[in-house]
């Protein structure tokens, strides 16, 4: 477990979260994820043998329902919050985002 | 101004014929308008509709005779879609984002009869302690301008404590009700995990999140709890547990009770005397009013914070990843679709957020996961056991007793550098939500300098019902929560 982080470290971890960081944030979080780990640490001195992981506090429970059709939201109030879409009156009906092929 | 009215008091006047809805609802907003430039609880006051929701529940007083909220001003955390109100999580992210369509508990607190005045100010998507994490700026304490109302659901606690509205919802992942609720002198909420639907709050940590409601009374939690509290067909993670009658629990008889205290921790480095010494004083109440005092250990508390920022962290990194500039809120225009996420999320998420992005997507990354996520979790199930383990067997204990916070409210600034010591905040919270019991914090005292202290207890799977009743019977001996703060 590194005690410290270097900047190209912060830079794989910010790339993998599809952040861009600034010189300044890089140095901050450098610093600043390495002490919180340290402290975070502590939980490697308790014996965990056998022990099952828990992801929820509460058990999980049936979650069958009838598999019936009722409406969703309209296509022109979902995308009216899109930063760039084409709308269904126009025959379109999707989000737009930058070229990826070609 | 008067001393403002319970939400009891406000639905039966209402009801009743004693005043219109309308009064209800100006009385409300010209209380936001006098009280909100000092404060900041409010990032959008939706008036207009709000008086237009009075109007109907006046011309329709009949059909809300029986509406357990007819006419109750309601406050929501700005973190809770509302449809066709503008809901921030504040967050530049989410600036101009109008949600179209209702959170359950929004839908629910409309068919009870309560009317929306506006959405409350927090830290940025509920990542913090101090409400000091908003990019829209912090609030402010009613008690004292220059502390922080606590967080993350510091505008809700405000609005209640200043008298801006009854009743206000928040929403908890690590102690977001229950801290700014003690720092703040109301009564903060966080029933148990899958209790309350959350179809309609922006996810943070799924596995820990749930809504609840800040109040001026234990009454007042109760009736609020009974409305929202519930299955959702929209929420598979919301309990099919019958929902009990909240209200009709609150006997003012707690003879018998067996309160766990775990003397360990009321008494370990860190904790405020004057805090330590206000939690035994209203021990000493219950204790006078017939419960038993029962001295428990929780033997893994002490990794309670670490286990639940590296838990939390992680579900954030996979919840925040849908910011990303496609479908809704901010997009920072690139001609390269890789450079649009990241100069979005860049330009649309504050510090503190990156900081546990990056956090999570680190402990989650291949060759660290069994070391940080994985062994969180075992010891997640550690922490768990030792709550099982008293509220079971043959020493029982029926609730746990100790601080809701650490310290009394801090300044302003005080801990904005220094993430770590801001995390120690959530010292005495976090368990509940990496346990999934229900918690309450109860108004129990002030400081030398007249800052609230708040008394936190901790009960069963699904019991919100013995917690409000001992929180209402210390309630009824104690006078702590008919204080009004300067500001109000």
């Amino acid at each position: 477990m590194p005690a410290e982080f270097t900047r190209a470290q912060i830079e794989a971890i910010a790339a993998l979260a599809h952040l861009e960081l600034d010189p300044a944030e890089v140095e901050m979080f450098a610093r600043q994820l390495a002490d919180i780990l340290a402290y975070a640490d502590q939980v490697q001195q308790v014996d965990t043998s056998g022990v099952p992981p828990t992801a929820y506090g509460v058990g999980p429970h049936s979650v069958d329902r009838p598999d019936q059709v009722v409406p969703s939201l309209a296509v022109d109030d979902v995308l009216a919050n899109a930063p760039d879409s084409d709308r269904p009156r126009s025959g379109g009906g999707f989000f737009k985002v930058p070229r990826v092929i070609g | 101004m008067s001393t403002p009215a319970t939400l009891a008091e406000t639905r039966e006047a209402v009801v009743s014929g004693a005043r219109t809805a309308v009064e209800v609802c100006r009385e409300a907003l010209s209380r936001i308008e006098a009280a909100d430039p000092a404060l900041h609880a409010f990032h959008t006051v939706t008036a207009e509709r709000a008086l237009a929701r009075a109007v109907e529940i006046d011309t329709h007083r009949e059909r809300f005779r029986n509406a357990p909220l007819a006419g109750v001003p309601v406050s929501l955390k700005d973190n809770i879609c509302t449809n066709g109100v503008r809901t921030t999580a504040s967050s530049r992210v989410l600036e101009r984002f109008v949600p179209p369509y209702d959170a359950t508990v929004v839908t629910r607190l409309h068919e009870a009869g309560a009317i929306l005045v506006g959405k409350t100010n927090c830290d940025e998507f509920a990542m913090g302690s101090s409400t000091e994490n908003s990019a829209f700026g912090p609030s402010r304490n009613p008690w004292a301008a220059d502390r922080i109302p606590g967080g993350s659901s510091g505008g809700s606690a405000v609005a209640v404590a200043a008298g801006m509205t009854p009743l206000a919802f928040g929403s908890e992942t690590g102690g977001s009700i229950r801290q700014p609720a003690a720092m703040c002198g109301v009564f903060g909420l966080k029933p148990t995990y899958g209790r309350v639907s959350r179809y309609g709050l922006l996810a943070f940590g799924s596995s820990l999140d749930q809504i609840g409601p800040f109040a001026r009374t234990a009454r007042d939690a109760a009736i609020a709890l009974g409305v929202i509290a519930g299955a959702d067909p929209a929420d598979s993670t919301a309990s099919r547990e019958p929902v009990s009658d909240y209200v009709a629990s609150l006997t003012g008889d707690i003879r018998g009770l067996r309160i766990g205290v775990p003397n360990h921790l009321i008494h370990q480095g860190g904790v405020h005397p004057e805090i330590s010494r206000a939690v035994e004083a209203s021990l000493t109440v219950l204790k006078e009013r017939g419960a038993r005092l029962v001295d428990i250990e929780l033997p893994h508390s002490k990794y309670a914070i670490p286990v639940y920022y590296l838990v939390a962290t992680a579900e954030a990194s996979s919840n925040l990843a849908r910011y990303d500039g496609v479908r809704y809120g901010l997009r920072e225009r690139q001609t390269d679709l890789d450079e649009m996420y990241s100069r979005t999320r860049e330009k649309g998420f504050g510090a503190e957020v990156k900081r546990r992005i990056m956090l999570g997507t680190y402990v989650l990354s291949a060759g660290y996961y069994d070391a940080y996520y994985l062994k969180a979790q075992q010891v997640r199930t550690l922490i768990r056991r030792d709550y099982e383990q008293a509220f079971a067997g043959g020493d029982a204990v029926d609730v746990i007793a100790m601080p809701t916070s650490p310290t009394p409210p801090f300044r302003l600034g005080e801990k904005t550098d220094d993430p770590l010591q801001m995390y120690l905040a959530d010292v005495f919270t976090v368990s509940a939500n990496l346990t999934g019991n229900p918690g309450i914090s109860v108004p129990a005292g002030f400081s030398s300098t007249g800052l609230p202290i708040g008394l936190q207890l901790t009960g069963r799977m699904f019991d919100e019902a013995t917690l409000l009743r001992v929180a209402d019977a210390y309630e009824r001996i104690t006078d702590w929560h008919t204080r009004t703060p300067p500001a109000a």
